[in-house]
């Protein structure tokens, strides 16, 4: 382990976006550090860059400037194969809605993201364990269009931690579910990161959903606040 | 698993993936059956040119192999072929094209028949009278001929007199001299056919003719020397026309599989986007792609078999005495390998879209 026990450390992050002749400030300088094994919840208001945020996490999008530090790995020297590599070994996904493959079975869209991690073999112990806590075994063998969207996004959380990432990064995972099913996928995020220590960062715009959390930061204007802004 | 996606996203659109099959399909169907087409009756015309039992083909001054002239031969030249050495036997015969490719012959029929060894009359019999026409098997089919039938040939009308089997020179026979006199052509002849007394003979006889000097403009071949003419590489203009039918069963299949990744990878933008954000390199997405590809084509070229065969027996049935198809299976790989390369360049550009497209913009919802 390496000697800080932060898994991500992100200083002064800048992202800017050129839109025609317009650029766009996505994120102003943004500083954040994330314990090993922390379940953090981010909120902030629609447009203040938060799904920029995690797209730069997770290697699907470069900085423009700034420097990140993710489970050792300085972000801002990698590649394009680099990146693919980070969001293969050391990141998993969760987004609001769509995440499975359509054409395949619950359980082959998880396994196609070990295929493609290139692990194969059986399902590790600890797998087998994280699985049992979806409850969806008799549901596994299903197309995504006959899950309902709570179960989807419960299958979604299983292919983005399969390959034992440091990291899991959810945006928005319950923003398209109901009460009933946002509380089995929070609850099933919260015993993830119990049971495993599975470091979780998750965007969320319902403060009960961030109450599952171990902590919340906000994010105003592409910079991280801690204190929820007063009026 | 890669496969197994590949599968699934094909199984995911059945419409698209058969019609996608069928339209390659069609692409090598068409490829065999017009090269099947160009072999089958240059096959059918070696194999007829064969059936007359000669040895030897002498062709008037100016002509080619393959093609005819206008200006024949006389008639006494089968005189003197007939009393060369080792000659055994000598016919003549006058060609009258109809529509292309059927022709209309006139022969002898008493040294026709011994040269070849005779006609096989599957019903009817030998001419009787001016107006008697002999037809080979396929004709009668396609023109739905008996026996006794009377059909209109060159502003004139003729009663078929026989059927025959096929095989031997031509399809529609008619008496030398009465063909002769409707061409105004009265004691000429557009080809002569010698047979030796024994082939070994064949190229001592043409030996002495081409060194005779009233023969030199002559054309004059051995029949085996004549039969390998009948092949594609003696026919520029057929070798070509081949090349132009590959180009074109490439050219259709690569507008069938640009159109139909196209479409594929517009409507998996969202797909390809997950795929990347769980770790899928472009090459990975380039390879899902390609392999999809390949399945349809090599499904496809299986449909395009097939069909061959319907095509076939479409031409056998309807039209055989115009037209022969052949099987040909050692074209079966190269259609493979036509419908591969025009699906895998069609493949390209979508494939190449589908890989660089940025993730972020896949992931975002409309
Ligand atoms: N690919 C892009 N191209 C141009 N501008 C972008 C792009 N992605 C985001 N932006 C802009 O960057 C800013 C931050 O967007 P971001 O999606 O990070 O916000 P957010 O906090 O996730 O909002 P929401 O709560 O609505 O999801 C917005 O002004 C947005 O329009
Ligand atoms: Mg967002």
């Amino acid at each position: 382990m390496p000697d800080t026990p932060n898994i991500i450390e992100v200083r002064d992050l800048r992202k800017v976006y050129r839109v025609g002749e317009v650029d766009v400030h996505a994120l102003r300088g943004a500083n954040l550090d994330v314990p090993r094994g922390e379940f953090l919840a981010v909120v902030g208001p629609s447009g203040s860059g938060k799904s920029t945020l995690f797209h730069i996490l997770g290697g699907l999008a470069a900085p423009t400037s700034g420097s990140i530090v993710m489970d050792g790995q300085d972000l801002r020297s990698l590649t394009d194969e680099g990146r693919t590599e980070l969001r293969k070994k050391t990141v998993g996904f969760v987004f609001q809605k769509y995440n499975l493959l359509p054409t395949l079975s619950a359980r082959d869209n998880i396994e196609i993201a070990r295929s493609i991690a290139h692990r194969s073999g059986p399902q590790e112990e600890w797998f087998k364990d994280a699985l049992k806590l979806l409850g969806l075994d008799s549901r596994l063998d299903h197309k995504p269009r006959a899950l309902s969207g709570g179960e989807q996004q419960r299958v979604a959380i299983a292919r983005a931690i399969v390959n034992h990432p440091a990291i899991l990064l959810a945006d928005e995972p319950t923003g398209n579910l109901d009460t009933k099913n946002s509380d089995a996928v929070l609850n099933l995020l919260r015993q993830l990161n119990k049971q495993i220590g599975q470091t979780i960062l998750m965007i969320t715009h319902n403060p009960e959903a961030a109450q599952f959390a171990d902590r919340t930061v906000h994010m105003r204007d592409g910079q991280i606040v801690e204190a929820p802004p007063k009026e | 698993m890669i496969n197994k996606l590949v599968i699934e996203n094909l199984k995911h659109r059945p419409v698209r993936t058969f019609l996608s099959m069928v339209a390659i399909g069609i692409e090598v169907t068409m490829v065999l059956t017009l090269v099947g087409l160009s072999y089958g009756m240059l096959e059918e015309s070696a194999r007829r040119a064969r059936g007359v039992g000669a040895d030897i083909i002498i062709r008037p001054p100016g002509s080619s192999a393959l093609t005819l002239s206008n200006a024949p031969m006389p008639e006494k030249l089968l005189e003197y072929f007939g009393k060369l050495p080792h000659v055994k036997i000598v016919t003549g015969t006058v060609v009258h094209p109809l529509v292309f490719p059927e022709s209309v012959t006139g022969i002898d029929l008493a040294t026709f028949s011994s040269m070849s060894g005779g006609f096989n009359y599957l019903s009817g019999g030998p001419f009787q009278a001016a107006d008697d026409l002999i037809v080979d098997e396929h004709y009668a089919r396609q023109g739905k001929l008996k026996v006794g039938q009377q059909i209109k040939l060159i502003n004139r009308t003729w009663r078929v007199c026989g059927i025959v089997e096929s095989g031997k020179l031509a399809r529609l026979f008619v008496q030398l001299p009465v063909l002769q006199e409707l061409e105004s052509n009265q004691g000429k002849l557009s080809q002569i056919y010698l047979q030796a007394d024994n082939e070994t003979e064949t190229q001592s006889i043409i030996a002495g003719l081409k060194g005779t000097p009233a023969l030199k403009e002559y054309g004059i071949y051995s029949t085996s020397e004549l039969v390998s003419m009948f092949s594609v590489n003696n026919l520029p203009g057929l070798k070509a026309f081949i090349w132009v039918i590959i180009g074109l069963g490439i050219v259709i299949g690569f507008l069938v599989v640009f159109l139909s990744m196209y479409t594929a990878v517009l409507e998996r933008t969202r797909e390809i986007g997950v795929l990347k954000a769980i770790g899928a390199s472009p090459s990975y997405i380039l390879n899902i792609l390609l392999r999809e590809t390949a399945v349809l084509a090599f499904f496809g070229s299986i449909v395009g078999i097939g069909l061959s065969f319907v095509s076939r027996w479409l031409i056998m049935t309807l039209v055989p005495a115009s037209l022969q198809q052949k099987v040909m299976p050692e074209w079966w790989l190269i259609c493979m390998g036509i419908s591969l390369v025009g699906a895998l360049l069609g493949t390209l550009y979508p494939a190449w879209k589908a890989a660089t497209q940025d993730a972020i913009d896949a992931l975002a919802y409309d």
